[in-house]
């Protein structure tokens, strides 16, 4: 597949608030620098990522999205990334099956104090979804403009 | 439409060195519903919330974004800003554009277009707000402490000191717990009693502390401010108000054969006792597993002599319901049963002792009257060997014994040692440890005076196998610093036994929704930062249910917890996070799958009426949401199959608007 030499894939990012999100501050105050193609959406828990999200993410032209939560165990609401860790396995099944490649979905356990680890992910999976190429799978084209 | 200002903050030179904030304000303002858009160098600053509050007020603004530092910095700031200028704070949203741009990507042009995406997702979202209002709830000002050892006591004590009722429930006949049964304390060596049984009366006598002894928790509902607490009065059949706790119906039972377990089991009780003389309250209670009247209808001899006519055999078990703003767990710790470390022929001879019976052999209330005497012929032991780490420090792997230091046992082994040795210079006494761990005031000090005064010999290295022969326990060990193999003729063997949590504290824990760690000890919110709370807000942790930990450690977290409680009961109303989850009633089917899935118990179903076709009234069964105890984490908005729960503040749409806005 030809590959645009200008094209940077959209990455959506969902960060926990508690531990994801504060890895992503920690990252920042570090100045560890990741892409910018990655944009964090912030949510209360894992567990509130409706699996429609990444949906309307794919369908609106992401080309990849990530899930970061708390490690298991640390959940701030005891057990939510343990919800998360199984609704994201049955999705991300379903995408496989639809023929989203496993590349452009990933769940990563970021604690508070894993600012470097936030940075090496997200330059690790923009680095896997570039190779991927474009998302045109479940792109709905009457979204485009 | 509302009415949205957006200011972009530059941070001095943080944000606007690498990104062109004018541009971000110019290209945010030509958004739907933005009326306008500036920047400005320290929103934060006076000035900059200065201008936040004018704008609102001079343009009528209904909705704010601030492209800023990271909303964990700075968005109470802002929220509190609106709210002064009449905007409810919910309405504000902030971009970050610090953390997440500016200080990561150092491209002016790649940072700028990627604080417009994020600018333009904030808007989004922001269109969506609704004004949200922290509810309130009103706090019941009473305090409820369970477990009457000196955790629960000195928790007691200090928040009865600041005016407020206190119920301690203690599942034993008599409230102070393990400190009851020492006999000295490290490292002053001043003795148990007489610095506990004071603090016993106090609790006992003072007005704002009811003792509920020989009680349990049965059931607990409820949220911070307002727990629903059912509380399980055992039968004692013996009316607390009329026993005197003369003791007559003690010395006349003829059931005088059942194992004490105040001395631990090293002497017998009868079946009507008072554990000890200084017991709180001094009320005598019938083991109803070895009372003879209980089980097999004769005797009866206790109720006839009792002259206050308080034995009364019909009592029954009775349940209590009542009100709390606030539950401090000090449900304490018991020593490890030793059965599993054979090694030290613990369950073989009855001179192989754990530390705790130690501690009653040389107590001078204990069942030798203080005079240190083998279990087994009641003679003088003249070589005694202490074990120290035994089922502490163990192998995760191994099948026996904890990982965790039980912190205590180095210090009280040598308290033990330097005791023995004072009272009987003419005694042997060997120390096995693998470390020695003093950090205490005076600790360090304490453990020299052992070695160096009291002659005692610390050998490094553990014991393999201790064999009872003829009369004597035959103690094999190494010394791992002379590389030997050492063989001891010991009269008595005390095993430094791992301290472990009560086996009451993991089904506690599930009633009150406190979360444990894998050894069962009560987990605390922050390891740090908040200490003696419990991630479940309302309770808190007071004592060795939360690790290991001396007297003086326990008395000072005891008091922390009690600090924290009369912070909660001081307060008429607590105010709530609004962020929390919101069913549609009219597309919830009540299927309970909410419910399943939410951690603190926030959701009930309720049979409410809806308008049916032709004017019919349909009841339906409906999911409601407790505000109060919500924690907003939204699991149960992903669970509802029907869609029906939502989470207010982070709903479907706005973050539908979010992914929307940044995939254009």
């Amino acid at each position: 597949m030809q590959v645009d030499k200008n094209w940077t894939p959209t990455i959506v990012a969902f960060c926990c608030n508690w531990c994801s999100y504060a890895g992503a501050d920690l990252s920042g105050n570090n100045r560890l620098s990741y892409p910018a193609n990655v944009k964090i959406i912030r949510i209360p828990c894992s567990c509130r990522l409706n699996p429609m999200f990444i949906l309307r993410a794919f369908q609106r032209g992401a080309d990849g999205v990530i899930l970061c939560g708390c490690h298991p165990g640390d959940c701030h609401y005891t057990t939510g990334n343990y919800y998360a860790r199984r609704r994201m396995t049955l999705l991300f099944s379903m995408l496989d099956y639809l023929g989203i490649e496993k590349e452009r979905t990933r769940v990563e356990w970021v604690s508070a104090a894993e600012g470097a680890k936030f940075a090496a992910t997200m330059n690790e999976f923009v680095e896997a979804v570039t190779a991927l190429g474009e998302n045109k799978r479940l792109e709905d084209f009457r979204c485009k403009q | 439409m509302q009415r949205i200002g957006v200011f972009v903050c530059w941070c001095g030179s943080n944000i606007a060195a690498t990104v062109d904030v004018e541009a971000v304000a110019d290209a945010l303002s030509k958004e739907p519903g933005v009326v306008f858009a500036t920047n400005y160098q320290y929103m934060c600053s006076k000035s900059g919330q200065d201008m936040i509050r004018e704008k609102i007020k001079e343009l009528g603004l209904t909705g704010v974004v601030i492209c800023s530092c990271s909303p964990r910095m700075h968005e109470a700031t802002f929220r509190k800003t609106c709210e002064s200028a009449g905007l409810n704070p919910y309405m504000v949203e902030i971009a970050n554009i610090r953390e997440q741009v500016s200080w990561v990507h150092k491209d002016k042009a790649v940072g700028t277009e990627k604080a417009i995406i994020l600018g333009r997702a904030a808007i989004a979202k922001v269109q969506l707000n609704t004004p949200l209002i922290a509810g309130q709830t009103p706090v019941t000002k009473r305090a409820l402490v369970i477990g009457g050892g000196i955790a629960g006591i000195q928790t007691a004590l200090d928040i009865a000191d600041a005016g407020f009722p206190v119920d301690i429930v203690e599942k034993n006949p008599t409230i102070g717990g393990k400190m009851a049964q020492l006999d000295k304390t490290f490292p002053t060596l001043d003795c148990a009693a007489c610095i506990l049984t004071p603090k016993m009366v106090d609790a006992g006598q003072n007005e704002n502390i009811r003792i509920l002894s020989y009680s349990e928790i049965e059931d607990v509902k409820g949220y911070i401010g307002n727990f629903d607490v059912k509380i399980r009065r055992k039968a004692r059949y013996v009316d607390e108000e009329k026993c005197t706790g003369c003791g007559t119906c003690m010395e006349k039972c003829p059931m005088k054969k059942v194992p004490n377990e105040f001395n631990m089991g090293l002497d017998n009780r009868t079946a009507i006792y008072i554990p000890f003389a200084q017991a709180v309250p001094k009320v005598a209670t019938i083991d109803a597993n070895y009372c003879l009247k209980l089980n097999t209808g004769k005797c009866g001899i206790c109720s006839k002599v009792c002259l206050a006519d308080a034995v009364d055999y019909e009592q029954k078990d009775e349940i209590l319901e009542e009100k709390y703003g606030a539950i401090v767990v000090a449900t304490g710790f018991n020593p490890i049963s030793l059965e599993k470390f054979d090694e030290f022929a613990y369950s073989q001879s009855p001179d192989v002792v754990s530390s705790l019976e130690f501690e009653r052999l040389m107590n001078a209330a204990g069942p030798t009257g203080g005079t240190l005497l083998r279990p087994s012929d009641k003679t003088h032991p003249h070589t005694i060997v202490f074990v120290q780490c035994v089922g502490s420090r163990c192998d995760a792997s191994a099948e026996k014994g904890k990982e965790y230091c039980s912190k205590i046992c180095c210090m009280y082994t040598a308290k033990h040692a330097m005791l023995t040795r004072e009272k009987y210079p003419d005694t042997e006494v060997y120390v096995f440890y693998i470390d020695v761990r003093t950090p205490g005031k005076g600790f360090d000090e304490f453990y020299r005076r052992a070695v160096e005064q009291y002659n005692v010999h610390y050998i490094k290295g553990m014991v393999g196998k201790v064999v009872p022969e003829g009369g004597k326990l035959k103690v094999q060990a190494s010394d791992l610093l002379d590389n030997r193999q050492i063989h001891i003729d010991a009269d008595m063997v005390v095993l430094a036994a791992a301290i472990e949590p009560d086996k009451s504290a993991r089904p506690l824990a599930t009633k009150l929704t406190a979360s444990m760690d894998t050894n069962d000890f009560f987990t605390e919110a922050h390891p740090k930062l908040r200490p003696v709370e419990s991630p479940t807000a309302g309770i808190f942790l007071s004592g060795t249910c939360q690790g290991p930990k001396d007297i003086p450690e326990t008395v000072a977290q005891a008091g922390a917890a009690a600090s924290k409680v009369i912070s909660l009961l001081v307060k008429d109303n607590l105010v709530g996070n609004p962020c929390v989850a919101k069913p549609d009633e009219l597309m919830c089917n009540g299927c309970s799958s909410c419910e399943k899935v939410c951690p603190y118990g926030a959701i009930t179903y309720e049979d409410k009426p809806f308008r049916g076709p032709n004017r019919t009234t349909l009841i339906r069964r409906v999911a409601v949401v407790n505000p109060a105890v919500c924690q907003g984490c939204g699991a149960c908005t992903v669970a509802c199959p029907s869609g029906a729960m939502d989470l207010l503040g982070f709903s479907n749409r706005q973050i539908m608007a979010e992914v929307d806005a940044i995939c254009k």
